[in-house]
């Protein structure tokens, strides 16, 4: 219809994606020039969040964009940019960002005599004496995984918002452009996760959730995977974001629950009456079992994502240990090999990012459907639900 | 550690952010995009089926205009049959009528033919009296010219006459 249109031919998809691998190597590559390399904190640096966005190191000079640190701390609200604190070289005001192993990556008080203390941190050894941990200012700053969560919603939000448009403006008629792709996700996380596993009718209450959580953690599972700004932060490889989520579809969990559910969990029709009283050993069980379940939610995206993320990192990484340890040649040597792997995981990696989405949000489909569902129906959707935990398991 | 532990900050703004996305999505984006999903789909089902019946329509349309049009063949056959046979019937009498005619005129013609013998006959018949007549008035002229012969007549009758 639209002849306008740009034609995208079957292989620009993998081209866009070997050059993002290629690009994302060069910036890496000159990460760190001099100095011993440490593969250890550089990959751990990679996958954390900052509070600094660090786009690239050139000829031993950081660059990146300062993000603003947002304190809360004495009743009181501070406000100031990360790049106060030089990388971690200066305190700013009495706060710095932590330098001691336990305080790494959060930002710290000064007190005694460094308190309000704005300046170089020269003497770390000295000073981490007056660093307060039991009384640290809450942390709101807009971090790296922040900004990126920002930038995602704004993207979801004006994806949506347009697909809806065109669904609007084109009523009756079939889909276009962006609106065919989003539309056939749409219709996967309608027909194959919500309506089995909720029920027929009972799912349209849940689908805007199961819709916005399968695409939230779409994106940013694919966002993470791309090398540079504003992609490249560990968004769904950071638990309290993967906590979050799993503690909304645990709440959903507990409010679309019904008596049939806690019967199943307290007293569970079939089993023997030992296992009941005097000692409550299967409701126990059960009950552990549906408080693991959002924990275990949690920690699947997030170990997936993270893991994704470290071996991608670590592949990086061997060409500087080859090129520091061995000699500059073998790491030139050992760049071919490791971009190779590097292709291979980031192609694992999509199909990653697609495959915990959809157990994702399979998964709490299936614990709200459970919730939801009659007594007798429970063996059927748990057998179907183990099957998918054990797939995800073994990816 | 710093990878297991949440910090509190990335909790109140995921919070809060993936708040405000459910919210705009759950009243702007979703409502919209299902329900025009949903009616498109019921819009393609409904297209189907009256597509179906149209093209069930169309079939019992064609196959009612196939049996029209084998009957109309049938009927014309029919029809043809009926005027050749028609004209085979009306040679066949304009024929037998032109032979009775004939024959009639034969038959006349012989009739003629006859009665115009018969008058010839009639006439040849008081031809040959008149000249036989001629003939025995002439004989008879010349024999009794003298006395001698019509006396040996006379007295034959005479002899004639007596035997009687």
């Amino acid at each position: 219809m639209c002849k306008k249109k740009i034609t995208c031919p079957a292989w620009a998809f993998p081209m866009i994606l070997v050059l993002l691998l290629l690009s994302s190597f060069s910036l890496s590559a000159s990460d760190k020039p001099t100095g011993k390399f440490e593969p250890g904190s550089f990959i751990i640096e990679h996958v954390s969040d900052a509070h600094s966005w660090h786009i690239l190191t050139y000829k031993e000079h950081d660059v990146s964009i300062p993000l603003p640190v947002i304190l809360y701390d004495d009743g009181k609200v501070i406000c100031f940019l990360s790049s106060k604190f030089e990388h971690g070289h200066a305190a700013y005001r009495g706060y710095a960002l932590g330098f001691t192993r336990e305080t790494k990556g959060k930002i710290v008080k000064l007190t005694g005599k460094h308190a309000g203390y704005s300046g170089e941190l020269h003497d770390k050894e000295a000073l981490s004496e007056s660093v307060d941990i039991e009384n640290m200012p809450i942390d709101f700053s807009i971090t790296k995984n922040v900004v990126s969560l920002f930038v995602s919603i704004f993207l979801m939000i004006w994806i949506f918002l347009y697909v809806a448009k065109q669904y609007k403006n084109r009523p009756n008629k079939a889909p276009h452009g962006l609106q065919s792709f989003i539309e056939m996700i749409i219709v996967f996380v309608r027909d194959e996760i919500a309506r089995p596993s909720i029920g027929e009718t009972r799912y349209v209450k849940y689908l805007p959730y199961l819709l916005t959580l399968f695409f939230f953690i779409l994106l940013n599972n694919l966002m993470g995977l791309i090398p540079f700004f504003p992609g490249g932060a560990n968004l769904t490889g950071n638990l309290a974001v993967t906590g979050i989520l799993a503690l909304i579809t645990f709440i959903l969990t507990l409010c679309s629950s019904n008596k049939g559910y806690w019967k199943h969990t307290f007293n569970t029709p079939g089993a023997p009456w030992w296992l009941k009283i005097p000692v409550p050993l299967l409701p126990t069980i059960e009950l552990v079992g549906v408080l693991t379940k959002p924990v275990v939610l949690a920690i699947r995206l997030f170990a997936n994502i993270l893991g994704g993320h470290i071996i991608v990192i670590g592949i990086i990484s061997l060409i500087f240990i080859m090129g520091q340890n061995v000699a500059p040649a073998a790491g030139y040597g050992f760049s071919i090999v490791s971009i190779f792997f590097y292709l291979f995981m980031g192609l694992l990696e999509m199909i990653v990012a697609f495959v915990q989405s959809l157990v994702f949000t399979l998964l709490s489909a299936m614990y709200i459907g459970m919730a939801r569902e009659e007594s007798h129906e429970d063996n059927h959707i748990e057998t179907e639900g183990h099957s998918a935990t054990s797939l995800s398991t073994e990816l | 550690m710093e990878l297991i532990t949440p910090s509190f900050g990335l909790i109140f703004w995921m919070l809060l952010g993936f708040g405000i996305l459910f919210f705009v999505l759950a009243k702007f984006a979703w409502p919209v995009i299902i329900k025009m999903l949903s009616e498109r789909e019921k819009h393609i089902e409904e297209q189907l089926s009256a597509a179906n019946l149209v093209r069930e329509d169309m079939s019992r349309l064609q196959s009612e205009h196939q049996r029209l049009l084998v009957e109309a063949k049938e009927e014309r056959d029919k029809i043809l049959a009926d005027a050749r046979k028609l004209r085979e019937k009306l040679a066949e009498e304009t024929k037998a009528k032109a032979n009775e005619e004939a024959n009639a005129i034969i038959a006349e013609a012989k009739q003629a033919i006859h009665f115009e013998k018969m008058k010839a006959m009639v006439e040849i018949k008081n031809e040959i009296a008149n000249l036989s007549i001629e003939i025995a008035e002439k004989v008879l002229r010349h024999e009794l010219s003298d006395k001698t012969q019509q006396e040996t007549l006379v007295s034959r009758w005479m002899q004639e006459v007596n035997l009687n």
